[in-house]
């Protein structure tokens, strides 16, 4: 009997073991799952929080409710692999044993990583939304806030869903609007980046809806550290941004057995293949989602699709044949602009965001890089698929803009 | 574009950054230095060619955590050295592509 072992049971683990357990024979592949605890959070929603727009309950569900017959769960700290003995440690003190691994741990912020960051005014008036416990806290300052500075930081790249904190803008100026005090709030947007986003038309773009927002931008901002006493972020270059409410995006990390088991880069994320996600130091260890060194947003999409293609490789791979699929960077991701609309963008290791069409029969179609209501749909329609599609590994009735032949329609 | 730079053909991009790692050589480095306005000293050579290592062997420029945490530059010092942009710059007078911040 052979073991699949797969560490972590978020978006990756979930859909990793939901598409292999079908394909793979019962009496020939056990397959085991670990998480540290028993409640998935649907991250993406963890954006609509701090606005009162979901709550708890919306993204909060057991893991074992999307963890097929023939899996086994186990709840245990992930402690060490060892790669050599194909073992990996769990807290508790039981070793597992592999013939082949997936890494699925995800990454997570790491507030430490910024000197002064977690002071006294940590949760008070420095805040984050990166975690569920975060989101409400925000929610709470949020409600109590008066007016003032309101600054979203985002301390380095690469951070999971990398627009989030742009659509927390977005929602906080149309927030502020309702509340009939938006005169009484500056927004600031500060970043390590040279522009409002990474790619030139998107950061073109989205600086534009900054501007048409009123909403300050602070760009080739790297952080030194948080100045707790004074309530301002201090630069590596010693400029410095004063908040009364700042929310950040913490550095983000692959988690420390990552680094530990010496796996992992200078963000402890594993390096692997572009295109197969394979470990590039051991041919029986594949990393997926967020845990991997993609260069590519880290997304539930991209999460989606990557394990598609993994699915397909890990058949051949078992049988010693040559992996013959190959991740294409595929991700596309809704950006939340506030008042009822949302940005789509959709792009891939060749592609940069466009603006286009994006066809999808019933609802569509979405139109690539422009504020519609119709992407917003698509956001909120998001949650329910990721729930009961999505994790149960079925397709997303999304088509590959550029694999499959639904091209996308790009108006030139 | 095909471009002259300390006397020799150079191929760059519409920023200016190298597409040849392979056509640099340190009178390219300076040339290219000048042009944003700085000096090479040794300390600054001894950056460059970290970032020239490590894009060798990675096929990625480094992010600026990276030449602090691996090349075992401070990131404050990086700051003095390559003003306002450090990663961006240290990569354009290494002759390596824009690092990008990942999308
Ligand atoms: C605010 C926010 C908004 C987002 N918005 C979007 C969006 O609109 N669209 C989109 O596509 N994506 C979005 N994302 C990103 C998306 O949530 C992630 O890309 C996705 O969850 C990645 O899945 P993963 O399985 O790699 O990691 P995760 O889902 O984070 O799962 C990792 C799992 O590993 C477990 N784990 C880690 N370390 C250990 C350990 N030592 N021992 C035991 N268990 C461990 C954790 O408990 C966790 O369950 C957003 C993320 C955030 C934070």
């Amino acid at each position: 009997m052979k073991h699949l072992l797969v560490l972590g049971a978020g978006s990756a683990g979930t859909m990793t073991v939901n598409a292999l357990r079908p394909r793979l024979a019962q009496d020939e592949w056990r397959i085991t799952l670990v998480d540290r605890d028993d409640e998935h959070h649907y991250q993406p929603g963890y954006l609509f929080i701090p606005f009162g727009h979901y709550r708890r309950d919306d993204v909060v569900k057991p893991r074992g409710r999307f963890v097929p017959e023939g899996v086994e769960l186990v709840l245990d700290e992930i402690d060490r692999i060892d790669p050599q003995a194909c073992t990996v440690s769990l807290g508790s003190g039981a070793v597992l044993a592999y013939d082949e691994l997936v890494i699925a741990t995800g990454t997570a912020p790491r507030p430490d990583q910024t000197p002064g960051m977690l002071g006294p005014e940590w949760r008070r008036s420095v805040h984050e939304f990166y975690t569920l416990e975060g989101a409400l806290a925000l929610a709470e300052a949020l409600r109590t806030f008066e007016g003032g500075r309101f600054v979203a930081h985002l301390c380095e790249m690469p951070i999971k869903c990398p627009v989030a904190p742009l659509e927390l803008l977005f929602l906080a100026d149309a927030h502020f609007r309702e509340r009939g005090m938006r005169d009484a709030v500056e927004l600031v947007y500060v970043t390590p980046l040279d522009g409002a986003f990474t790619t030139p038309l998107a950061a073109e773009r989205l600086a534009g809806m900054l501007e048409q927002r009123g909403i300050a931008l602070e760009s080739d901002f790297v952080v030194e550290h948080v100045d707790d006493d004074a309530k301002a972020l201090v630069s590596y270059d010693e400029r410095r941004v004063a908040f009364d409410l700042l929310v950040s995006v913490p550095v983000n990390m692959g988690a420390d057995f990552v680094a530990r088991s010496g796996l992992g880069d200078e963000l402890q994320h594993v390096s692997v293949d572009p295109h197969t996600m394979r470990s590039h130091q051991h041919a029986n260890v594949f990393a997926l989602g967020d845990a991997n060194d993609l260069p590519i947003s880290k997304a539930g999409s991209a999460t989606h699709y990557s394990v598609e293609v993994f699915a397909d490789n890990f058949l051949d791979h078992v049988q010693g044949r040559p992996m013959r699929s190959a991740f294409d960077g595929h991700v596309n991701c809704f950006v939340e602009t506030g008042g009822g609309k949302a940005v789509l963008l959709d792009f891939d290791y060749q592609t940069p965001p466009q603006p286009g069409r994006y066809p999808l029969p019933g609802i569509g179609p979405f139109t690539l890089l422009e504020e519609t209501a119709t992407n917003h749909a698509g956001k909120l329609m998001f949650k329910w698929l990721y729930w009961h599609v999505l994790l149960k590994g079925r397709a997303l009735p999304l088509p590959k803009a550029r694999r499959g032949n639904a091209p996308r329609e790009v108006i030139p | 574009m095909l471009v002259t730079i300390a006397g020799r053909p150079v191929h760059v991009n519409e920023e200016g950054f190298l597409t040849d790692a392979g056509e640099w050589d340190e009178a390219v480095a300076a040339a290219l230095a000048a042009d944003i306005g700085l000096t090479l000293s040794d300390e600054h050579l001894a950056v460059i060619r970290f970032v020239r290592r490590d894009f060798a062997e990675r096929g990625t420029s480094p992010t600026l955590r990276r030449v602090s945490s691996v090349g075992g530059f401070e990131i404050k010092r990086l700051f003095v050295l390559f003003p306002k942009k450090p990663a961006k710059k240290m990569s354009y007078v290494a002759g390596v592509p824009k690092p990008i911040g990942c999308v």
